[in-house]
């Protein structure tokens, strides 16, 4: 006999599958987005030290790279501390779907 | 085999957690619960165990340290009462849904206000909802079997689920009685090694507990947590054949007593049932037919087996040591559900009695069985819910 879906469940509703939340994709609750302008980027690495989630990609040389769409909800806190060059911002918050 | 030994429920209780030996207690006194646990420090400041004894600063805490060391992968237990329960609530549901096999003696107290610390099942009746396995003892004896049992049950594969074990509070806890100990051995052998599920240490497997889920999969993991429920009779009523074998002290879902050709019932739990087998017998004496049934496992509740072993009576009367204001009482809720599935449809009366351990005394137990044997005469119900023993 066939087993009804909810006998299948884990007991006790624990996950098995370790980091499997990266399954769960919540970019989607975004409706600002930050952009990332590399010209006015010093590699200050701030952005990756204040975003709250695991948003801001780094490359293998430990350097700045894009943004990771699929998880960043658009907080803006990477925009507010971003100290820029010479008065202008590396990360700009725009409006989602413009 | 056994020892015999005069002591309070406290302390048979303490000396089942000694011989059982848990991993981690986490525990926050409250009368009348705070003997058992101080005496189960000393036996860890004695050295007589091996438990971490994590001293918390709330009931809240002690749950939720309780359920953080079974999610670890230990065995745990911890006893609480009364308002210590009522803190503990939101962890309970969390025990449970998480299906971690915590045993809890639940010393009975009535709940504030106004501020009482004597024995009523408010606390535990409070919690009937949160899917604990709850079990009522009327004795030391019961209280101190029911403990040990526990263990096997809410261990046991097919459940994983957390279990109380309910006795009177000053009542049963604090009263001196004649209880047979089961020999350190025996009860180490009776309960097992523990076998943790799904441990959080089991670092080469690494695993989450309590994940968000929402409207797509939350009714599912209800209705399966209800399932393990089901099987719980089968698994408590195969533990007490092991422990019969090993005591010769029998247990069922609930006790019977001169039930069998009876013509009237009193269905009432804990130490109560122990008056009124005794105002049974002098109605017996003088040819009344009247018998007794005293639920042990509350949850799940027995309604089928029950309803087998009442359907042959005429009157019911329920007494039930808590209240439910503006409702019935719990246990008359319940066991009125279980006659709705019996072709004799018997009349059923709820009495609410001893609240905040006011005494329930033999001619109280008079005054129920004569009014069971005019309702059984007549058929005819004057009021569903009284109380007795209330100044008037």
């Amino acid at each position: 006999m066939s087993k009804k879906y909810w006998e299948t469940l884990p007991q006790g509703s624990v996950v098995l599958e370790a980091g499997s939340s990266a399954k769960f994709k919540t970019g989607g609750w975004r409706s600002m987005r930050p952009k990332w302008i590399e010209e006015n980027c010093i590699q200050c690495m701030f952005c990756w030290m204040y975003c709250p989630d695991m948003s801001v990609k780094v490359t293998a040389e430990g350097k700045r790279a894009e943004f990771d769409y699929d998880y960043c909800k658009g907080c803006g806190i990477c925009a507010l501390e971003c100290p820029g060059k010479k008065g202008k911002k590396a990360i700009v918050m725009e409006e989602e779907g413009k | 085999m056994g020892t015999i030994v005069a002591v309070t429920g406290n302390e048979a209780c303490a000396q089942a957690l000694k011989q059982i030996n848990p991993d981690v207690c986490a525990a926050y006194p409250i009368t009348p619960a705070t003997d058992l646990m101080q005496r189960f420090s000393s036996f860890v400041n004695d050295g007589k165990v091996d438990t971490e004894l994590v001293l918390v600063e709330s009931e809240h805490s002690a749950m939720s340290a309780c359920i953080g060391a079974a999610a670890a992968g230990g065995r745990v237990a911890t006893a609480t009462s009364s308002q210590g329960l009522a803190l503990m609530w939101e962890m309970l549901y969390i025990a449970a849904g998480t299906r971690l096999p915590i045993v809890m003696p639940l010393v009975n107290r009535a709940l504030s206000a106004p501020l009482n610390i004597h024995g009523d099942h408010s606390d535990g009746m409070g919690a009937r909802d949160t899917g604990w396995i709850q079990l009522y003892s009327e004795n030391a004896q019961e209280a101190y079997d029911n403990t040990v049992q526990a263990f096997r049950i809410a261990e046991h594969l097919d459940i994983r689920l957390p279990a109380m074990v309910c006795m009177d509070g000053f009542i049963v806890s604090h009263s001196i009685e004649r209880v047979e100990y089961i020999d350190d051995g025996d009860v180490k052998k009776f309960v097992g090694k523990f076998k943790a599920v799904h441990p959080l240490l089991d670092l080469d497997n690494p695993k989450s507990y309590g994940p968000l889920i929402l409207t797509d999969m939350y009714h599912e993991y209800k209705r399966a947590q209800h399932e393990v429920m089901t099987k719980v009779p089968g698994v408590v009523l195969d533990v007490a054949a092991d422990f019969e074998k090993m005591t010769g002290r029998k247990y069922g879902l609930f006790e019977t007593y001169r039930l069998d050709d009876a013509e009237m019932a009193i269905v009432v739990m804990s130490s109560a049932a122990g008056t009124t087998k005794d105002i049974i017998d002098q109605y017996r004496d003088r040819g009344v037919k009247i018998g007794l049934l005293k639920p042990r496992m509350f949850r799940p509740f027995p309604f089928q087996e029950i309803a087998d072993a009442l359907n042959h009576v005429k009157a019911i009367a329920v007494l039930d040591r808590a209240d439910s204001f503006g409702g019935y009482g719990p246990l008359f809720s319940e066991i009125t559900g279980a006659v709705m599935s019996m072709k004799s449809k018997p009349a059923v009366i709820n009495k609410i009695f001893g609240l905040g351990g006011r005494d329930y005394l033999p001619v109280q137990a008079e005054q129920v069985i004569d009014e069971l044997i005019q309702v059984a005469e007549t058929g005819k119900v004057e009021a569903i819910k009284e109380y007795i023993g209330v100044r008037e």
